[in-house]
């Protein structure tokens, strides 16, 4: 009895995952800027991919010696997505994919679109018209 | 074979379908993607979903030899994003 009921919650979590994971990718290939774009595989597609983790593990409780070691990866991509998230917004700032930050009241450049000292290689993308929305 | 275990196939065989398709979609915004930032978005989304394709194998196979390869991809997968990202943002990942 109890292991009937493990398997239901195994095909729980698999269908959850499998619809939060192709949730995620509709939302990467159908939003049109690259800012929305990002919240689609970041947040969501990591949610599924963690269900998918949690099938595995519970999987492996009924059917083998139970093991925690899917906790490890959960663990790593829910700590590691928002910090991708994150380098990716930024590179959407810098190549100016998307509206530019507001000046800052002290006449400073953002650290984004600052450009490091000795790096002149890098092409200037300032005259570039800016996206509207 | 149980009813219990004729469902989990069927559920497995749907999720393997349903991550392939999101694979798949990731592979297509990663060729239209009109700037580089979704292009960077489009490979992550490839690696988490190639994580996911792993552990279903996994699953579906029974045998625990493929947790360390999905946890190594999940390493590299951020180490590879975060490279990318930086490049774009310094012209340089090692200054």
């Amino acid at each position: 009895m109890m292991e009937t009921i493990a398997v239901y919650a195994v095909v729980f979590w698999l269908l959850v995952g499998a619809g939060f994971t192709l949730v995620g990718a509709i939302g990467l290939l159908k939003f049109n800027d690259s800012m929305t774009r990002l919240h689609a595989p970041t947040k969501v597609g990591t949610i599924g991919i963690g269900s998918l983790l949690m099938a595995s593990m519970i999987h492996s409780y009924v059917f083998g010696d139970g093991a925690m070691h899917e906790v490890l990866i959960m663990a790593f991509l829910f700590v590691t997505a928002p910090i991708s998230a994150n380098f990716m917004a930024k590179v959407n700032i810098h190549v100016r994919s998307c509206d530019t930050p507001p000046d800052l009241p002290t006449g400073e450049d953002w650290a984004t679109l600052d450009r490091p000292d000795g790096y002149e290689t890098i092409p200037d993308t300032t005259d570039k018209p800016l996206k509207t929305l | 074979m149980s009813l219990a275990t004729e469902i989990m196939n069927i559920s497995i065989i749907v999720a393997f379908i349903a991550v392939g398709i999101s694979q798949i979609m990731a592979m297509t915004r990663l060729v239209i993607g009109p700037d580089t930032g979704s292009r960077i978005l489009a490979l992550d989304t490839m690696v988490i979903n190639a994580i996911g394709l792993i552990v279903l194998m996994g699953l579906s196979q029974g045998s625990r030899i493929y947790f360390e390869a999905s946890l190594i991809i999940a390493m590299l997968g951020f180490v590879s994003t975060v490279s990318y990202a930086r490049f774009v943002l310094r012209g340089d990942i090692i200054e």
